[in-house]
């Protein structure tokens, strides 16, 4: 039975958790004293040689993204924290910033420190305002402490960190789109190459890393390399934050190493709901394809979850019991890819408002079987064909539905509507239904 | 060697790559992106947001083909038009891969389910890139049995440009073009996913120069004209070939026409000059052949004093009659071709016997006259010379305002290299600021100058006493290229065929006897004038003092001369060769029409020295070229000029040649002393792109995105009228006033400009000048 390991929310209950002196009592800010006397480019190898993956989503080594930023270019370099964490079901950042913003300050600074940039920029989700706040105050009290701004303690290196709002777009959580929404453009993705570690931010070598994946810095440097990876698996190492949410008796975070199966959070988190049974679960938020109880036991790492042919994703676990219809859940879902499409390529825009169209008709009980070969011909025709990867999300539920729940759909034409009760599914208490 | 350097390098070693398309080999640039290596096997992948002139954007995803690397195959399709080709690289396009046949289809259905398919209303129907490549890629029936998106059909984003939503295809080749050609990103892409569309900022509309352009590159009918909205079938119309009168930057056009009648005008293809844009006034100011004030039958002025229709013969003889053995002048005006310029050349030395003749329909001087005739008639410079240019140099001229393609190349070199510009301009226009132009009170804060820099002198520095001076020192010691670029399209040609008074065609010197020696042979005449002519004003000044008897008078608006213009001509026998009423036909005393620039053939000079030629695009018009009716006028005369055609007065041009002969050396003049102001300002002025030129004459919708005219002046004498922006002042001169709103921006504190020609800024008619001294109060 694996053991939760908790290292970015081990103080999360604490009163204090999110102040400075909260932070400095269990040991803030000693990771920034260790690597500021480090040369940057060990900083980077200590991060490449750990092995830690970007938490974002895609799992790119963190390291290797710092050492591609080409050194001695005489140009400004920047950091960018991608903090706008919007895809449903996704809710680790949040919370994190929430409890404890000066890990990702100290990560911020290391992470500068070691690719060279003066200035450094968090991109927040506007709508959550409270986190906003708290991250605003984290940073003046840590201009304040002398741990921002000019001459970091006394090691003569400087650093600017600008906290920016976004302003309600899911796609600026897609790196360049972010970079353009940050820049003060429209959010939408730019042409790759270049890349931004070449051209990002104004054009300059950019770094942009997920929340999570620099506030787990300051404990690699403080810990070491073996400690890090003792944690998770061959490929995936370390620890990291797991977001169960759905139908489940203790839902919320659950700090772990990778690999832990959802059997054993769910089992940590005291199952699914009173008298129900799993259905299906997304592994890393809704874009990731659906599980269903046949892949309890996958470890939830990078490779384990891609061979069973998912994503780990956000590893944002949204659980659904057997009063859930697939067909609505879906539904939701490509309603929401459908109004965060940036509208920049064709088969996202158009696609994403053919699909829900069909969708509903489907959940309606319209239509014939093979509007549900019609229904995966489309989404062929979106996957793999758009300008970013939004579009692959929005299309990924509806594949795997069909995977696994053929028959549910067939069910709702049967039927001629839905044959689910709706209250059913809802989250409060349902004894005796 | 910095980038930029080697950037200016003419002579660059170009790495060529091998990629294999469909199985065919082709080598091309490296740097070629993969659909445009296709193009060259002559295999066409479809698309909608690529543009050869724009950078790549990948938005429309309709290109998508399938590419391996050195083995190594890429997951997914990809964009052709964002990929350039690499060694060791095999695409397959819709012709050999399954995949990329598939993508591309399901691309062109998605783009199908919101297009409105109103194909038979649409403008762009029967020649739209949509239309086209839905036949060739799409599905002959739409699966999508839902709701369409709708918007309001069409909205205005200009007074020019209407914008229908429905058909957008989101590809944002307009934006794009706005933003990355013209420097005008007043369009832009708004909301998101299906709702996204092309829209203007609330309160800013699309008041480009270049807006059209944004109608002709859309690849479906979502941007259309006002002017041409609903007015033709692309399949009812017949294309032609033509050259721009409007300017001397050269586009080439293509006109449009339909049972005799111009519908439209585009910009034609010329990598070299235009590339494929031009401007609106090109693009939409040809109303002027068709308006109610045009001449089509001859007319002669009765004994009651008043324009009596008459026949061709009749008309040619009593002109003749009035003009033999008279002495009579020429003023030709800025606007003709080639061809008719030689015409009135040698009508006025074979059958007036005089050397007075002018092309000049503005304000000029004997500098200019010096300057025109040894100097700019002999340069070489180039739209390539821009384009590796190190410094451009702007004296006396406004491109965006007087030669908008040459303004594109600046900026697109400013934008592409941030090449330095200077710009004698008392003020930042839009056009400055685009280019980010250092403006300079006075040519000797020129520095720097190589034999990479171009320096371009406009029509307006014959307004500065000693300017054209001062440029010929500048060039002579640095080596710089030069080039004049008058405003209007007649001129270079004009002053090639020696419609000037001091050259015979050919750039001979009419002082020069081997010189006439040459041409009186070519035109087989005894001898030709041996003096040196009068100028433009010096023509009218001997009208009226009687010195002179008679003038005959091309396309000339006697306010773009001076306000006294017209009545010195009172007193004269005046011939007048026209399109359409003006005030020299007010006072004519035989009018002849003449065709218009669509309704003949011919070629202009463009400011490099380029021939333009174009071909009648009104087959059967009845209008004839001016040199045509200039030649019946002097066989009518006794003394024959022996142009009856344009194709033959070109062979004679072309037989004649260039002068080989000993220039003349260039006079130089000495710069004015500045004259004590006082109270007064020192007044500038240029004209707008779009003003009340007589060639914009009926285009309303065109008129409706003139800039509209305000008198700048600085802060400080802001304040010391008493002003705020926006308030009225009150600009008087000894022979008249006129009132405008202030605009505030960064100048000296002793100048005033206002627009020379616009709605409610006519300076030479309201204050008699176009340089001088005026009195500035509030109003």
């Amino acid at each position: 039975m694996t053991k939760l390991t908790p290292v970015l929310s081990a103080h999360w209950d604490e009163k204090d958790s999110f102040t400075i002196e909260g932070y400095k009592r269990v040991g803030g800010y000693k990771a920034v004293t260790k690597a500021l006397t480090m040369e940057p480019d060990a900083v980077i190898q200590m991060i490449k040689d750990s092995g830690l993956r970007g938490r974002g989503g895609a799992g790119f080594p963190t390291g290797s993204k710092w050492g591609f930023i080409p050194q001695g270019d005489n140009k400004e370099h920047y950091l960018v924290v991608n903090a706008d964490e919007s895809e449903p079901g996704t809710c680790k950042d949040m919370p994190l910033l929430m409890a404890n913003p000066h890990v990702l300050i100290e990560g911020i600074i290391i992470g500068s420190y070691a690719i060279r940039a003066n200035h450094a920029f968090i991109y927040l989700r506007g709508e959550v305002v409270h986190v906003f706040r708290r991250v605003q105050q984290a940073i003046e009290d840590a201009y304040k402490a002398g741990l921002l701004g000019k001459n970091i303690g006394g090691k003569g290196y400087d650093l600017e960190l600008t906290l920016h709002a976004g302003a309600g777009a899911y796609i600026c959580g897609e790196e360049t789109a972010l970079l353009d929404s940050l820049e003060g453009f429209r959010g939408q993705p730019r042409l790759r190459p270049p890349f931004p570690a070449i051209a990002g931010l104004y054009a300059k070598p950019t770094v942009v890393n997920n929340v999570e994946s620099i506030a787990s810095v300051p404990a690699i440097i403080n810990n070491g390399i073996e400690w890090f990876q003792e944690m998770g698996t061959e490929k995936s190492k370390g620890f990291t934050l797991y977001s169960l949410s759905g139908h489940v008796n203790n839902p919320g975070q659950f700090e772990a190493p990778l690999g832990i199966t959802l059997r054993e959070i769910l089992e940590l988190a005291g199952g699914i709901r009173e008298g129900h049974q799993l259905k299906f679960w997304t592994p890393g938020g809704s874009s990731t394809p659906l599980f269903t109880d046949q892949h309890l036991d996958i470890p939830l790492d990078y490779e384990g979850v891609s061979a069973a042919g998912s994503m780990l994703g956000t590893k944002a676990l949204q659980i659904f019991d057997e009063t859930t219809c697939v067909v609505r859940a879906v539904l939701r879902w490509s309603e929401f890819y459908k109004h965060e499409s940036c509208g920049k390529c064709t088969p996202c825009r158009e696609g994403t408002w053919w699909l829900v169209q069909m969708l509903h008709d489907l959940e309606a009980g319209k239509g014939t079987e093979a509007d549900l070969a019609k229904l995966l011909d489309l989404c062929d025709n979106i996957a793999g064909r758009s300008f970013c990867a939004l579009a692959d999300g929005a299309v990924a539920p509806i594949i795997s539905s069909l995977k696994y729940f053929r028959d549910e759909y067939l069910e709702h034409q049967r039927n001629g509507g839905c044959p689910f009760d709706r209250v059913a599914s809802t989250i409060f208490k349902t004894v005796g239904v | 060697m910095t980038p930029e350097q080697a950037l200016l390098e003419t002579e660059v070693a170009i790495e060529m790559i091998t990629v294999v398309i469909d199985g065919f080999e082709v080598t091309v640039p490296k740097g070629t992106l993969v659909i445009r290596a296709a193009e060259k096997l002559g295999i066409q992948i479809p698309r909608f947001c690529d543009h050869p002139l724009l950078k790549p954007a990948g938005a429309c995803r309709q290109c998508l083909v399938d590419i391996e690397i050195n083995g190594r195959a890429f997951p997914k399709p990809q964009a052709s038009c964002t990929i350039p080709v690499e060694n060791n690289m095999i695409v397959k396009t819709q012709l050999t891969s399954t995949v990329a046949e598939k993508a591309q289809e399901g691309i062109m259905e998605f783009l199908l389910i919101n297009h409105p398919l109103d194909c038979a209303v649409c403008d762009k129907g029967g020649e739209c890139p949509l239309q086209n490549q839905a036949m060739s890629t799409g599905r002959p029936e739409s699966r999508f049995e839902g709701v369409k998106r709708t918007f309001e059909k069409p909205i205005s984003i200009s007074s020019q440009v209407l914008l229908d939503r429905e058909r957008c295809v989101l590809c944002a080749r307009c934006t794009r073009f706005s933003e990355e050609i013209a420097g005008d990103p007043f369009i832009t892409l708004n909301e998101r996913g299906a709702l996204q569309q092309v829209g203007i900022y609330e309160k800013d509309p699309f008041e480009s120069y270049y807006s059209g352009n944004t109608v002709q590159i859309c690849p479906v009918g979502a941007l259309t004209g006002t002017s041409y909205r609903f007015r033709a079938r692309p399949f009812d119309l017949v294309s032609i070939d033509s050259a721009c009168e409007h300017c001397a930057s050269g586009c080439a056009m293509r006109t449009d026409i339909r049972r005799g009648k111009t519908l439209r005008r585009l910009a034609g293809d010329d990598p070299s000059v235009n590339e494929e844009w031009n401007c609106d006034k090109g693009r939409w100011a040809f109303k002027y052949l068709t308006n109610r004030e045009r001449v089509t039958t001859p007319m002669i002025r009765g004994a009651d004093g008043e324009l009596h229709e008459t026949s061709w013969p009749e008309a040619i003889a009593f002109a003749a009659a009035g003009l033999k053995d008279k002495r009579a002048g020429v003023l030709v005006g800025g606007r003709t071709t080639v061809e008719d310029a030689y015409g009135y050349s040698k009508f006025a030395r074979v059958a007036l016997g005089t050397n007075d003749i002018d092309f000049r329909a503005r304000p000029h001087s004997d500098e200019e006259t010096s300057f025109l005739s040894r100097v700019a008639l002999n340069l070489k410079t180039t739209y390539k010379d821009i384009d590796v240019a190190d410094q451009v140099v702007l004296l006396g001229f406004e491109p965006e305002e007087e030669s908008p393609i040459v303004f594109l190349r600046i900026y697109k070199q400013v934008s592409k290299r941030a090449l330095p510009v200077l710009s004698d301009a008392p003020f930042a226009s839009r056009g400055s600021e685009k280019l980010g132009a250092v403006l300079i009170s006075d040519l000797s804060k020129i520095a720097n100058l190589t034999t990479k820099s171009v320096v371009i002198v406009g029509e307006r520095l014959a307004e500065t006493r000693g300017a054209f001076s001062s440029v010929y020192e500048l060039i002579n010691k640095s080596g710089a290229k030069l080039a004049w670029i008058p405003r209007r399209s007649g001129e270079p040609g004009a002053l090639a065929a020696g419609a000037i008074p001091t050259l015979l065609p050919g750039g001979r010197p009419v002082t020069d006897p081997a010189a006439r020696v040459d041409v009186a042979a070519a035109w087989s005449v005894e001898s030709l004038p041996t003096s040196q002519g009068r100028s433009t004003s010096e023509i009218l000044l001997a009208l009226n003092v009687k010195n002179l008897d008679a003038v005959v008078i091309g396309g000339v608006d006697p306010l773009d001369i001076s306000s006294t213009a017209l009545t010195q001509l009172l007193n004269s026998f005046v011939v007048s060769l026209e399109i359409s009423h003006s005030a020299i036909t007010a006072v004519a005393d035989v009018v002849l029409p003449v065709a218009a620039v669509i309704e003949k053939s011919g070629s202009y000079l463009d400011w490099q020295g380029s021939p333009r030629v174009f071909e009648k695009a009104i087959a059967d018009s009845l209008s004839r070229s001016d040199v045509r009716i200039l030649s019946m006028l002097a066989d009518e005369m006794g003394s024959p000029i022996n142009l009856p055609t344009v194709s033959a007065t070109a062979r004679e041009i072309a037989s004649l040649g260039k002068w080989d002969g000993t220039p003349v050396a260039f006079e130089k003049s000495v710069s004015e002393k500045i004259t004590e102001l006082g109270e007064k300002l020192n007044l500038k002025s240029w004209r707008l792109l779009l003003d009340l030129g007589t060639l914009q004459g009926g285009e309303a919708n065109l008129a409706g995105t003139a800039r509209k005219a305000s008198a700048h002046i600085s802060k400080a004498r802001a304040e010391k009228i008493g002003v705020k922006s926006g308030e009225l002042i009150s600009i008087s001169s000894e022979l008249g006033s006129l009132e405008l709103p202030v605009e505030i921006c960064e100048m000296a504190d002793d100048l005033i400009w206002v627009p020379r020609n616009s709605i409610g800024s006519q300076v030479i008619a309201n204050l008699g000048f176009v340089n001088g001294q005026v009195k500035v109060i509030k109003a």
